[in-house]
């Protein structure tokens, strides 16, 4: 059985795949025409010359394709991949015996192709010519990255938030190559409550006068806006326990209360630093575009409709896994899920773990989720 | 693959293990660590699934490659489709279940037979403490005081054949073992069993294979 413990994957790189080129532009779910397409990915291990001992890692919203390992231009601080702890060597997905690939979502900014990018047809960026894309036409772009990459049969697709969402999407486009899914802290579908708090981070950014209707990559960011968009969304990632046990009503820097607007409080000061940090790191009208795609995903009808495998339909192995504080998306859209898969006749484990830390607990290194995911793995045989 | 512990399983888990045929589909309710699954899986080759309360044993079943839903039993033999089990098994679960009878009749749709196990209250040593010492009666099966157990309800032999077939189900075997809690080893106990069984273990199934009158089906295609 995999351990938790498992050495680094050491330097990666980040490459690149473009397709969609003219004359033949990708067809997005609404029917728009993007091309070209690119997609940045990074990919750990060795694949196999018969393409099949592949695991797909679906990134969440705010995520990149940088999922372990260090880039050759790090310096000593800089962290390692976002999911470092769970990806190399012996580590829960084993490099040794997978090939593992994350690639940056569509519609986002860290490499692949998305509203900040070159709009071939101006020569500037998309901003708001952009096309809205969905979950499904992530997932499209994977599937053709895939293709390309030599790929027949992905032993795991495995994401977390919005990754879970692809996860998802990948069990009903490519069923046949899937082997087993492993959604964590995620939903078939936002709840209103979801939706409205990325209502709240899109006006947040909307409300800033630099954002001159998406069309601001020539002049100043919507910085104030991105940076409240991020707190609003940080908080939705914590819960009451988290946030009880990290900040209370501890003050920053100071013994007594200011009785202004500076900010006093521990939780206000770390909110505006997690704010201006992703100022620097995320473009606003991504926020807007994947936002959007995660309120407009909805697979509750597709998986109520699923042909069980004694009926003639496909067998995945379903491992879902929620966490007992996740507010987001709590454990109950989670057993949703469960109950699909069950009602379809699929093979379903489920868990929820105990954590206190919120939704965003599967990117806190923890023994649990390694051991599950690893020894879950270790049962596909 | 799945994990097996090499050591031999508890005896009781033994004698209900014995009862399933290879490649049969089998739920264990309340699977625990899930040793029972993962024996059936390794030498049965049945298909498996678990339910378990308790999240870290659930978690535990998941990492050593069984199925394993995390969840409340009562409610999680619910969304099974119907038949989609050879064997439903309720191995010293019964004791702790709040509406047995609900929960029968759940299993009865997903299941073409149940295995249900518990001790036996009737044995000889708890009805001599009650006559002797005129206190609640504990042992080895039942070691718990009255405020601290998490048994619910007291179960003879006698009382469980009554109430399966209150229930609508027919008996098809039982097999009462005279053995400990954690022993890999023990007997089966053919006479007197109501007083020298320390666990009954019980097959039971509602559709019997013939016998059953059928509704005919109108073909109108």
């Amino acid at each position: 059985m995999s351990g938790t413990g498992g050495t680094s994957i050491g330097v990666v790189e980040k490459q690149f795949h473009s397709f969609a080129l003219p004359p033949e532009p990708l067809v997005l779910e609404s029917g728009a025409r993007l091309g070209p397409v690119t997609i940045a990915y990074e990919s750990y291990g060795q694949l196999n010359a018969a393409g099949d001992n592949a695991i797909l890692v679906a990134h969440a919203f705010s995520g990149d394709s940088h999922a372990a390992g260090h880039y050759p231009g790090d310096r000593a601080e800089d962290k390692p991949g976002w999911w470092d702890f769970m990806i190399g060597p012996g580590k829960g997905l084993d490099t040794d015996r997978y090939w593992v690939i994350c690639a940056n979502i569509l519609g986002s900014c860290m490499g692949s192709t998305g509203p900040s990018s070159p709009n071939p047809a101006t020569g500037k960026p998309y901003a708001l010519d952009f096309p809205m894309m969905t979950i499904g036409d992530m997932v499209t772009t994977q599937k053709i990255l895939l293709d390309h990459l030599g790929v027949t049969r992905l032993q795991a697709v495995i994401g977390g938030s919005v990754g879970g969402m692809q996860v998802l999407e990948w069990c009903l486009r490519y069923p046949e190559l899937v082997r087993a899914a492993i959604p964590i802290a995620s939903t078939m579908r936002h709840s209103a409550l979801a939706i409205a708090f990325n209502e709240i981070a899109r006006q947040a950014i909307m409300a800033d006068p630099n954002w001159q209707n998406g069309n601001y990559y020539a002049g100043e960011k919507p910085a104030t806006g991105l940076a409240v968009a991020r707190m609003v969304g940080h908080v939705t990632y914590l819960s009451d326990e988290a946030m009880r046990r990290k900040f209370g009503r501890r003050l920053q820097d100071r013994e007594k209360l200011s009785y202004g607007f500076g900010g006093d409080f521990q939780v206000e000061s770390y909110l505006r630093y997690q704010g201006s940090k992703f100022v620097n790191r995320f473009d606003a009208n991504s926020v807007l575009y994947i936002t959007k795609a995660a309120d407009y995903f909805d697979a509750v009808d597709r998986f109520s409709a699923l042909t069980p495998p004694a009926a003639g339909g496909h067998r995945i192995k379903y491992l879902v896994v929620s966490y007992s504080s996740d507010w987001l998306y709590p454990t109950y859209q989670a057993k949703e899920l469960v109950q699909a898969l069950k009602r379809g006749g699929q093979e379903v484990s489920f868990c929820e773990i105990e954590a206190d830390c919120g939704h965003d607990a599967f990117l806190i290194p923890d023994p649990r989720l390694t051991r599950l995911l690893g020894g879950f793995l270790d049962g596909l045989g | 693959m799945v994990s097996a512990e090499h050591a031999p399983i508890r005896f009781d888990l033994r004698m209900i293990a014995s009862t399933i045929e290879p490649g049969s589909r089998v739920l264990d309710l309340g699977c625990g660590n899930g040793d029972l699954l993962a024996w059936l899986v390794v030498h049965k080759e049945v298909i498996g699934t678990g339910i378990e309360r308790d999240k870290d044993k659930a978690a535990h079943c998941i990492a050593r490659g069984l199925t394993v839903l995390q969840g409340d039993l009562n409610s999680e033999v619910d969304d099974f489709p119907d038949g989609c089990f050879d064997y439903v098994i309720l191995s010293q679960t019964l004791q702790q279940v709040f509406a047995p009878d609900r929960l029968l009749s759940a299993l009865a749709r997903i299941g073409r037979r149940v295995i249900v196990s518990f001790p036996n209250f009737s044995h000889y040593s708890i009805r001599l403490q009650l006559l002797l010492r005129g206190a609640a009666p504990k042992n080895d099966q039942l070691p718990y005081s009255w405020y601290n157990t998490p048994n619910i309800r007291v179960i003879t032999l006698k009382d469980f054949r009554d109430f399966a077939r209150q229930v609508g189900y027919r008996i098809v075997r039982e097999i009462d073992i005279s053995t400990g809690p954690a022993a890999k080893e023990g007997q089966i106990i053919r006479r007197l069993a109501n007083y020298r069984a320390t666990y009954g273990i019980f097959i039971i199934e509602k559709h019997s294979v013939s016998g059953t009158p059928r509704k005919t089906r109108t073909n109108h295609g």
